[in-house]
């Protein structure tokens, strides 16, 4: 990816420079999973079956859909996501 | 400051003669060169753009301005003679007579004026002077690199990662940190403090680092590093400040001739919004104690409230206009030195009186409002900055009244029999303990009234800061000598 701004670190540099993921839970159970169709053809044949697997272990599945996979998901849509979701499978598909 | 100078930098002995061809001087003198190549000192000519310039002489392009930064060319043409690697002479523009003297030949450039001046070095263009100075001393800091992708926009991920006070702060890039250090003479290594609350040692280029954030220009620096030492101490107490739940941050009073020379305000609106001096200055202090230190609210900072202040509260006093002696002399520095004077305060609150017309009078009026700071049953446990107006100054001023005598004035008349004060009298719980039921007791400790001066030139209006808990359980005022 393209490099932006570099900064000089304005903190005392105990904690790590790039933000760091929670850690990973040990089950789904219980949790809110958002599954994003990006809008290629037979992707939700792919989301359809995950969600089975998921919701098998206890876990609430919400489906979101980009209007097109041509661009970024809306920044509505992200927001819609991060509001709704507790966990977050990062996975891209093709 | 020179620093990573390598040999590469270093000058040969004899005439050195640092040029540019769209200098028009530097043109006039470009025929002398072949004449000065003959003299039986060596000649180097560095040209600063074209190639060609000198090239009769053998001249080389000094493409990075290396040559030109490291020996601090301001302008060009600069004649310097060089012995042992020692510069022994130098003179800049066209000056017949120092040219003569230099070179050695007596009837140097006779056809050409006596002087004229040079035009600016490249090496010191606004347009490339950052850029060069990070070249060339990037290595004086240390701090980590964070670099953001070409997607994240700046000014959301500083926010994103907690660094700011919520208002947006200046991306301190290494040009921007390099030359907010050209404001201090000290190393950017050198240690000012320990940070509180996480007891971090607190480096000048960390410092220098939350300035550029804070908005601060260079020649604000050494006031922020004054007040860093001052807060970052045990008598004032950092830690405590944070934590407490009362709503007290670092108000910063500014003192010395520098504070005019900075552009703070002492005059209207001094404690308010507007003047970039007073605002950057105290929100520098208080980023660099949040990012180095570690001191967040709702961490470590437990204010109830808190106060509009703790963004930033620094303020100049009017010591032209006053007719009391500085806050930073009554604290011992001697005038017309630069100084900080840091206090643990809440947010200002107006005394009016605008009919008083003897110092007496308005004295009571002083004492009147002062005596609620915090609580009126509540003495002596804390301490306030009282600010006089020009027009309650003026009072004072034309009555002969030092600030000793409204001091004292305020102390007598604030005296209060602890009858009054314990608790449970005047039907309020709140109170100072019942052993003290006889005593008689002013409104603050000795030292414990800081009297200042500022405001706007119309308003017969005061104003209080009250401060936290004093003394060694708490925070007492410091001050410092802002030092370059």
């Amino acid at each position: 990816m393209a490099t932006g701004v570099t900064i000089l670190d304005p903190t005392n540099e105990s904690t790590p420079a790039t933000r760091q993921l929670l850690a990973r839970p040990k089950s789904v159970n219980g949790h809110t999973i958002g599954l994003l169709d990006i809008s290629k053809p037979r992707g939700n044949v792919f989301l359809d079956r995950l969600q089975e697997r998921l919701e098998a272990q206890g876990a609430k599945v919400l489906r979101f859909a980009k209007p097109t996979f041509t661009k970024p998901a809306p920044v509505d849509l992200r927001h819609e996501i991060a509001t709704q979701c507790t966990l977050v499978i990062e996975a891209l598909a093709d | 400051m020179v620093t990573g100078m390598s040999s590469a930098v270093q000058l040969p002995d004899g005439l050195v003669i640092i040029a540019k061809r769209e200098c028009a001087t530097c043109q006039m003198v470009e025929p002398l060169l072949a004449r000065i190549a003959q003299s039986d000192t060596p000649l180097a000519v560095y040209t600063q753009d074209d190639p060609t310039f000198g090239r009769a002489v053998n001249s080389q392009l000094d493409s990075d301005l290396s040559i030109s930064w490291h020996h601090n060319i301001e302008t060009v043409p600069t004649l310097l003679l060089v012995r042992n690697g020692v510069e022994v002479e130098r003179t800049f523009g066209w000056s017949q007579s120092d040219w003569q003297r230099i070179t050695g030949i007596a009837d140097l450039g006779e056809d050409l004026p006596t002087t004229r001046p040079g035009c600016g070095s490249m090496s010191v263009d606004p347009d490339r002077v950052d850029a060069l100075r990070a070249l060339f001393t990037g290595s004086s800091v240390t701090s980590r690199t964070v670099e953001f992708s070409a997607a994240e926009d700046e000014f959301e991920a500083m926010y994103a990662r907690g660094w700011t006070d919520g208002f947006p702060v200046i991306p301190p890039t290494r040009e921007r940190v390099l030359k907010m250090l050209t404001g201090t003479t000290r190393a950017p290594q050198d240690v000012v403090a320990i940070a509180p609350p996480n007891l971090v040692e607190l480096t000048v280029e960390k410092i220098a680092i939350n300035a550029v954030m804070a908005g601060c220009l260079p020649e604000y620096l050494p006031w922020v590093i004054a007040a860093l030492e001052a807060v970052c101490n045990d008598e004032f107490n950092m830690h405590g400040v944070l934590a407490t739940t009362m709503p007290v941050g670092p108000v910063i009073v500014c003192n010395g001739p520098g504070t005019r020379a900075i552009g703070m305000n002492s005059g209207i609106n001094a404690f308010g919004q507007g003047n970039r001096a007073n605002n950057t200055i105290g929100r520098a202090v208080q980023l660099t104690i949040r990012n180095v230190g570690g001191g967040r609210p709702g961490e470590v900072d437990r204010a109830t409230h808190g106060n509009p202040g703790k963004v930033s509260f620094c303020f100049a006093e009017d010591e032209e206009g006053s007719p009391f002696t500085s806050l930073a002399s009554a604290r011992g520095i001697p005038n017309g030195t630069n100084a900080v004077t840091v206090f643990a305060g809440e947010g200002p609150r107006c005394i009016v009186d605008q009919l008083a017309r003897t110092p007496e009078e308005l004295t009571n009026s002083f004492v009147a409002c002062l005596e609620t700071v915090h609580h009126p049953k509540l003495v002596l446990g804390f301490d306030a900055i009282l600010t006089v107006s020009p027009d309650h100054g003026r009072v004072f001023a034309e009555a002969g009244w030092d600030r000793n005598r409204l001091i004292d004035e305020i102390s007598q008349r604030s005296m209060r029999h602890g009858s009054q004060l314990i608790r449970g009298a005047r039907d309020m719980a709140e109170g100072v303990p019942l052993h003290l039921s006889e005593a008689t007791l002013p409104k603050f400790r000795p030292g414990g009234l800081l009297l200042t001066y500022a405001g706007g030139g119309a308003g017969l209006f005061s104003s209080v800061i009250a401060g936290w808990a004093n003394g060694k359980i708490g925070s007492d005022p410091v001050t410092r000598v802002v030092s370059a």
